[in-house]
């Protein structure tokens, strides 16, 4: 029997990169096989080549036998190749059949379609309403959503990047059965991750990957995590060691009654939020984005200001104060989308060291010192060990978990007093994501007030000294991880997470 | 399937050479044009182009008309590079002009040595009180300033008209809608006898250098450029996007505003309705085609004025319609648009990828 996709000695240049390098995939039919790597290893050139995306410099790919050559992702999805992207691609506004009629080619009525999306849906354990409209849904009913469109197209090959990064452990594991029942019935799977004990219970076999090549195929059960992070990393996986705060005890910065409205109509308000962050400990805000996250860390960091004492900074009240403020207090922050809020686009890394870090006398009667800007760059890029051809690179360049790595190195080195991260090691390759947590652990012992908001629970319980749980706009009370476990919280996340919305709202916009 | 593929950096090379490729197809659009207009070709480009420079007066009056363009881009460049389009620059000129010409005939007859500066300063505050009114439209309603700076131009000429049709009109003048001739003290110094080129032009040379300064080393101008390029990012940096608007819209308006001053008391030496031909408007190519660099806008200004010059020129030499400048600044300004495409794009390169096997 053939294989379903074999590629061969694929490679495709970029200016001053090799990102793929006379790479091999083989894929049997009815395999879940990893990808693994780290950023920048080349995995998703990879996986953008096998859906026609991007077009590969060298190489041969053979789809169920036979020779051919994926120019577009719509030559893609009519060969039975579905891709499942990390970030979704849905219309918030239109309903979860017409979002799937969207990319469909055929003639087709949507009762019909509808009927359909529901057969598949319940098919493959991933229930979903086709009337409701996708604003409603959480993230995991989304991803559903993005699956069960590839599904109705009969797909051949599936392929998910970073499926798990968004979801509950509960979702995850409802994901999995899905995929194995998918692969069961001869769908190959590609599975890109980072999670090694998922693609230890997941994969049946695993390419990894290293600069671009190669360096190994592996069966992951008969592996450890330690031995697949060697191959991937070409070393040990670091452990984080989390030593005691024995600095002075206090409150450095004070969430009191903090609500805030959203202009975002899909939006989350938040209510009444208490929190305390003392000197020299890890507070960790768990949740599914999209349950105040955004807005809580808009008046944190103070894009939006709020009521004065909603926010206290070692007492003294800063609610209303503007970004800039908040900065020249010692508060640092790390948001979540890295490129056009962490970073200027089309910016070099110097000049996107001056957007925050201007305060490190960069600046003398109103003008800039670039030579001091380029050097503090410089030192960034070396210490957080930033892939990149130097600080004259321009951001968008950087790869995700590159330009992450240059972001959070930028605001711990301005001796922060606070220092906010949302999604700290999002897109980091696991040894770089050890190296960002263990600098975050050291930065807290130092007696700086870190607070962590993430969507990955296991990163949370390996940093933080205390959890709480952001929900629908409330936040639970923070609590010593070792009082808690990843079940209890991913319950809260889901249980107040998921939308309980009634059906009758559904329908009410659906005749508004 | 989509011509251009974007590149994975922007090309720092095409960024340069847009300009050279829109100048080229200008040139060739033009002369397929005279060809259809039965002239021949070389000729009227050399008539256009060359002979304008073939006389120390043509060089004069290239810097003539070149000095304000380059002026007013200056300004434009700061609000275009916040991403704020003032293309009301015409209508700040005029309300410099106003403030300064206005000063001007208060004090008729006086020789006083603070005159010609006080016609500046005021002309400065013209334009960037009208540009200020865009800002103000902005931030506080958001009204788009493409719409109000052009809306706003219409009422500066109009106000211009009502001036030297009334109060400011000047008496002995067989009732032409314009004011009286500025004397000596309100009139910048000729500094080449024979020529119209006149001591405006070191407002010119100082603001080049002044915001050539501004650009490349000021965090000002980096504050700007960030809340132009991306809106999120400068939030997040706690810039102001109104302190960018009203930077942009008034430094716009007072480098228009000065433009303003220097034709009234320049060349034109007082108040009428001929004040400008549009140099609040030839600016914005001026700016476009200068990259937004201040010395890169000193070329592109020289090239505007050239082509006012060919105008001119063609109208004489060639028996051609006065449109023809239009024409002309209109195909570079189209050309250049679409060589900037090539910035961040580039031809898709149709390679199969079974090329080596």
């Amino acid at each position: 029997m053939a294989e379903r996709l074999q590629l061969s000695g694929i490679t495709k240049r970029y200016p001053g990169v090799i990102a793929n390098d006379g790479v091999d995939l083989t894929v049997a039919p009815g395999e879940i096989h990893a990808v693994l790597g780290e950023n920048g290893a080349g995995k998703s050139t990879l996986m953008k080549i096998i859906y026609g995306a991007v077009q590969p410099d060298e190489g041969q790919m053979l789809w169920n036998g036979k020779q051919v050559h994926i120019d577009s992702p719509h030559a893609a999805r009519r060969l039975g190749i579905g891709m499942v992207f990390q970030h979704f691609s849905l219309f918030e506004t239109l309903t979860v059949a017409e979002n799937i009629a969207l990319v469909l080619e055929e003639k087709f009525d949507l009762a019909t379609l509808s009927a359909r999306v529901r057969e598949v849906s319940e098919r493959y354990g991933l229930p979903i309403d086709p009337q409701r409209r996708v604003h409603g849904l959480s993230v995991g009913e989304r991803q559903r959503v993005e699956i069960v469109r590839c599904l109705l197209q009969n797909p051949q090959l599936l392929i998910l990047d970073e499926p798990t990064s968004v979801l509950t452990p509960q979702a995850v594991l409802k994901l999995f059965e899905t995929l194995k029942r998918l692969a069961a019935e001869g769908v190959s799977i590609l599975y890109i991750s980072h999670k090694l004990h998922e693609i230890q219970t997941l994969c049946d076999a695993a390419t990894v990957m290293r600069g671009g090549k190669v360096t190994g195929i592996a069966t992951p059960r008969e592996e450890t995590p330690s031995s697949l992070a060697r191959m991937m990393i070409g070393r040990e996986l670091p452990v984080c060691v989390m030593p005691p705060y024995t600095g002075e005890q206090r409150v450095v910065l004070a969430l009191e009654q903090l609500s805030a409205s959203t202009d975002d109509p899909f939006g989350t308000a938040l209510a009444q939020i208490d929190l305390q962050v003392h000197a020299g400990e890890i507070v960790g805000i768990a949740g599914i984005s999209g349950n105040g996250q955004a807005e809580l860390l808009a008046a944190l960091s103070g894009e939006n200001p709020v009521a004065a004492p909603m926010i206290k900074l070692e007492n003294q009240p800063i609610g209303h104060w503007q970004a800039g403020q908040r900065r020249d207090a010692g508060v640092c922050f790390v948001p979540e989308e890295r490129l056009g809020r962490g970073a200027v686009p089309a910016m070099s890394l110097t000049q996107n060291a001056v957007l925050t870090a201007h305060r490190q006398s960069f600046k003398r009667h109103g003008l800039l010192n670039f030579a001091k800007a380029r050097d503090f760059a410089l030192r960034c890029i070396e210490r957080f060990d930033v892939r990149c051809p130097g600080p004259q690179a321009a951001a968008r360049s950087l790869s995700g978990g590159n330009l992450q790595k240059f972001i959070v190195g930028r605001e711990i080195m301005q001796n922060p007093r606070v220092m906010m991260v949302a999604q700290p090691t999002w897109g980091v390759d696991v040894g770089a994501a050890a190296f960002l947590r263990q600098t975050l652990i050291d930065l807290s012992r130092q007696g700086v007030a870190v607070l962590v908001v993430s969507e990955e629970l296991d990163e949370l319980f390996e940093i933080c000294d205390r959890i709480a749980v952001l929900a629908q706009g409330r936040l639970s009370p923070a609590l010593i991880k070792t009082q808690t476990s990843a079940q209890t919280i991913g319950l809260q996340m889901s249980g107040l997470g998921a939308s309980p919305q009634p059906a009758a709202e559904d329908s009410a916009h659906a005749f508004a | 399937m989509h011509l251009l593929e974007p590149r994975p950096q922007p090309s720092r090379k095409m960024r340069w050479l847009a300009p050279v490729y829109a100048i080229g197809l200008t040139l060739i659009s033009g002369a397929l044009l005279f060809t259809a207009l039965h002239k021949n070709p070389f000729h009227a480009l050399y008539m256009f182009f060359i002979q304008p420079l073939t006389t120390g007066y043509g060089w004069s009056e290239l810097l003539v008309k070149a000095s304000p363009q380059i002026l007013i881009a200056q300004g434009l460049a700061v609000g275009f590079r916040a991403r704020v389009y003032n293309i009301g620059a015409e209508g700040q000129l005029i309300v410099g002009a106003i403030f300064g010409g206005g000063v001007a005939i208060m004090t008729d007859g006086s020789s006083a040595a603070w005159i010609l500066p006080v016609m500046v300063l005021a002309g400065a505050i013209g334009g960037a009180l009208w540009g200020a009114l865009a800002a103000w439209l902005k931030t506080q309603f958001n009204a788009e300033e493409t719409l109000t700076t052009l809306m706003l131009t219409y009422i500066a000429s109009l106000l211009l008209a009502w001036l030297v049709n009334g109060p400011w009109r000047d008496p002995a003048g067989q009732n032409f809608p314009q004011s009286i001739m500025f004397g000596d003290a309100a009139s910048f110094p000729v500094l080449l006898a024979g020529s119209r080129v006149n001591a405006s032009l070191f407002i010119t040379l100082a603001v080049v250098a002044l915001f050539q300064l501004l650009i490349s080393k000021s965090f000002l101008a980096y504050q700007i450029e960030v809340a132009g390029q991306a809106p999120a990012a400068a939030r997040y940096a706690g810039f102001s996007q109104k302190k960018a608007i009203w930077l942009g819209l008034c430094l716009s308006g007072l480098t228009a505003g000065l433009a303003g001053v220097g034709e009234v008391a320049g060349p034109v030496g007082q108040l009428n309705l001929n004040i400008s031909p549009g140099y609040g408007f030839s600016a914005i190519i001026v700016a476009w085609l200068g990259r937004l660099h201040p010395l890169g806008m000193v070329l592109s200004g020289l090239l505007m004025a050239l082509i006012y010059l060919g105008g001119e020129a063609a109208q004489v030499s060639l028996q051609l319609p006065a449109a023809m400048t239009g024409l002309f600044q209109g195909m570079l300004l189209f050309f250049l648009l679409a060589a900037d495409a090539f910035i961040n794009n580039r031809f898709r390169r149709r390679k199969p990828a079974t090329r080596f096997a």
